[in-house]
């Protein structure tokens, strides 16, 4: 399937801010089942200082805030192709040694309600059925719900407050599957929606590696493996590491973020 | 004075007489009136104070506190001695970072099934932010200490490897300048080598490993966390002694891909940052968001190719005391030769047989924290109370996987002047290496540590330790 995907971040500041840095992960990549045919990024109120491929293999870029500025808008725009293939990733690349995606995080800690769920988890038969179950129970225990306000909570929070966002689905399943002895990861990417051009916001959803089988998405939200409606961008170990745009600025100035991001079938 | 034979003095060894190397220092000593060393001791410690004075001028007062005493009774070894260690320690330090490069990239070492994948998955040193990365030259520790400790003639052991930040060189250097200064006259006597070409080297050796972004003449800039930093006065020092800018993290930024420091001509790019900031602290974009200390997106710079940070971040891996431990193994692996500097047995408490050992012995180990350093925490068994090693043993037991235990080496002893005249002290050493593409440059001798108590085997300076001057004579 080929996607078009047009997606704006725009930050307004209530003051001009003297110095602030983003890092941005919103460059997908080809591989295996997705090609990338084009894929742009624009910015205004800012410039791309480096470019550079982390741990992850992400390619990331850094953008310095132009002096004074109060307003910067990061716009990427670009066509990518993609082949269902039933959720099935691959082997491990690169040099990340497959124990890191083990560790536990701050946003992937397990407590009392994470440990509760993954008692309940099936603990044996096939790998594949085992994480769709648990992908299932995390949907039953966190039903989806934009109500929360909060962003970076973590899989424990997720589950005390009881509902949530694709990005906490994946943190709780990924949380619960490295507690069941499955090296996880988190995903951050784009989904087209069948019904709609606009969509809400980019996605999240996790992976899981199987033995024989490599890395395996579950989209937690959806409760299914992803397809061909879906763009991988960035993977880490939880959102803070695939996030498409972290940042740090000087000053006091508060800030303001609007969104538009529209996904089409071409 | 008669040495303690239980020990190896390096003046005396297990005799009355002189050793070669110290034989004209003794000659010269004996001429001397202990009344006027004793004198001019105390004109050394003004002079160290003064320095100290200086620090406490920027206005803080616990500098006095930090005053490291010096004994002015020098350390001396002899040409042919220094060159087997030097070459043993150029040895080591090609394997370390050989193995640094290894840990961040194919982890051969591990897929050997030399080295279990615990020991690098359970370090907290290790950087995921840097796996991948392939710094110039490949080199990740640009400076590296490598502090042995002498049991006989020809018997010397690394007691640790200080890969990530050693700092004590602007002792190393203030002792040689303090005794040409007292001591004129000696040094015209007996040929030492000089130290003092440490500065130039170790801009030398910067420069060489600028990134290709570098055009024209390396900028070199130390990064110091400030000056309530402890080792404030070093980075100050070498900065000065460097010619290279001396800079706070705020003094920093990124302009056009680089890091670069604010001047009064606008921002200028650097090459080589010489930073003694912890990696925790480096980034505030990168790692703890709260740090102020560090230079945001530094490590996006760094991982671009825009900037050379030595010691490279991460490296503090080759430090801790369960990797020390397979050091042997390490060196074999990458360097194809057996290692010529010796280890110090090390039982790994992790490992249940050797756990076993170690509590049965505790009284004659000596038990470290396998992250720790600066002689905190450790446990010198023939030297602890029934108490003591009962309290460790609980602590040990809790968490057996956070300690390494060693038997109490036979430290050698050299003299340290005292009112009654010499008397023998347990010493250490910390060479300092400077690693560049080109060449592995050791400073002969480097800074030597002594437990300025009788009987003490603790050298550290946290735990009442001072320093001395070390020679290393002239062929």
């Amino acid at each position: 399937m080929r996607l078009k995907i047009h997606h704006k971040t725009h930050y307004t500041y209530d003051a001009p801010v003297p110095y602030g840095l983003q890092q941005i992960r919103l460059r997908p990549k080809s591989r295996p089942g997705q090609v990338v045919e084009d894929w742009d990024i624009n910015v205004t109120g800012g410039e791309v200082e480096v470019s550079f491929e982390d741990e992850h293999a992400n390619a990331v870029d850094l953008v310095s805030f132009t002096p004074g500025q109060s307003e910067i808008e990061i716009t990427c725009t670009g066509t990518v192709d993609i082949e269902d293939r039933a959720g099935i990733v691959g082997p491990q690349g690169g040099y990340v040694p497959l124990w890191l995606f083990r560790r536990s995080t701050p946003l992937t800690k397990a407590g009392v309600r994470v440990r509760a769920l993954i008692d309940a988890a099936p603990q044996d038969g096939a790998a594949v059925d085992r994480l769709h179950a648990l992908s299932a129970l995390v949907l039953e225990a966190v039903p989806y719900s934009t109500d929360q306000a909060a962003s970076d909570l973590s899989a424990e929070d997720v589950m005390e407050a009881g509902h949530g966002v694709c990005q906490d689905h994946a943190h709780v399943f990924i949380t619960a599957a490295r507690a069941l002895g499955f090296p996880a990861r988190y995903v951050s990417g784009y989904l087209m929606m069948n019904d709609r051009v606009d969509q809400d916001a980019s996605h999240a959803w996790a992976e899981a590696h199987i033995e024989n089988l490599g890395w395996v998405g579950f989209d937690i939200s959806n409760g299914i493996s992803p397809d061909a409606r879906y763009v991988r961008v960035a993977t880490a170990l939880d959102y803070r590491g695939a996030a498409p745009i972290s940042g740090l600025r000087y000053g006091n100035a508060a800030e303001d973020m609007s969104v538009i991001l529209q996904v089409q079938q071409q | 004075m008669a040495s303690d034979q239980k020990y190896f003095d390096e003046m005396f060894g297990h005799g009355t007489d002189a050793r070669a190397p110290y034989a004209d220092y003794c000659n010269w000593f004996h001429h001397e009136d202990t009344a006027r060393l004793l004198a001019k001791s105390e004109e050394a410690e003004a002079l160290f104070r003064l320095i100290g004075v200086t620090f406490n001028v920027y206005g803080d007062p616990d500098a006095t506190e930090r005053l490291i005493p010096f004994d002015l009774v020098p350390r001396i070894i002899a040409a042919r001695e220094w060159a087997k260690v030097a070459k043993g320690i150029e040895q080591r330090v090609r394997a370390l970072n050989a193995f640094l490069h290894d840990i961040y990239h194919r982890q051969e070492i591990v897929r050997a099934g030399r080295l279990p994948a615990e020991m690098i998955a359970r370090n907290d040193a290790f950087l995921p932010e840097m796996i991948g990365v392939s710094p110039p030259g490949d080199i990740y520790t640009h400076i590296v200490g490598t502090d042995l400790v002498r049991t006989g003639d020809n018997e010397f052991f690394v007691l640790e490897d200080n890969a990530r930040t050693p700092s004590g060189v602007s002792y190393m250097l203030e002792n040689r300048e303090t005794m040409l200064h007292m001591f004129p006259e000696l040094f015209s006597k007996i040929k030492v080598q000089s130290v003092s070409q440490y500065p130039r080297s170790l801009r030398k050796s910067l420069g060489a490993c600028a990134p290709d972004a570098c055009s024209g003449r390396p900028t070199i800039a130390v990064l110091t966390p400030g000056i309530h930093n402890s080792a404030y006065y070093e980075h100050a020092f070498l900065a000065d002694q460097m010619s290279a800018e001396l800079v706070e993290g705020h003094d920093l930024r990124v302009v056009d891909g680089r890091v670069a420091m604010r001047t009064t001509k606008g921002y200028k790019p650097i090459d080589v940052l010489y930073r003694r900031v912890d990696d925790e602290y480096l980034d505030p974009l990168n790692f703890n968001p709260d740090s102020v200390l560090g230079v945001p997106g530094i490590m996006d710079v760094y991982r671009a190719g825009g900037i050379t940070i030595a010691n490279a971040p991460g490296t503090g891996i080759a430090d801790d005391k369960a990797i020390y431990s397979y050091m042997p193994d390490i060196v074999e692996f990458y360097t194809g030769e057996k290692a010529i500097l010796k280890n110090v047995p090390t039982h790994r408490c992790s490992e249940p047989e050797a756990l076993k050992y170690v509590l049965d012995n505790l009284a004659d180990l000596v038990v470290k924290e396998v992250h720790g350093s600066g002689g905190y925490g450790m446990l010198v068994g023939p030297a602890a109370s029934k108490k003591e090693i009962e309290k460790f043993r609980a602590k040990l037991e809790a968490s057996p996987g956070n300690y390494i235990a060693q038997p109490t080496l036979a430290l050698s002893t050299v003299p340290i002047l005292t009112d009654a005249g010499l008397a023998p002290r347990h010493v250490d050493l910390r060479p300092f290496v400077l690693v560049s593409p080109d060449r592995i440059d050791i400073t002969p001798g480097g800074l030597t540590r002594v437990a300025l108590t009788e009987g003490s085997l603790v050298v550290n300076s946290s735990q009442g330790g001072g320093t001395k001057d070390t020679w290393v004579l002239e062929e």
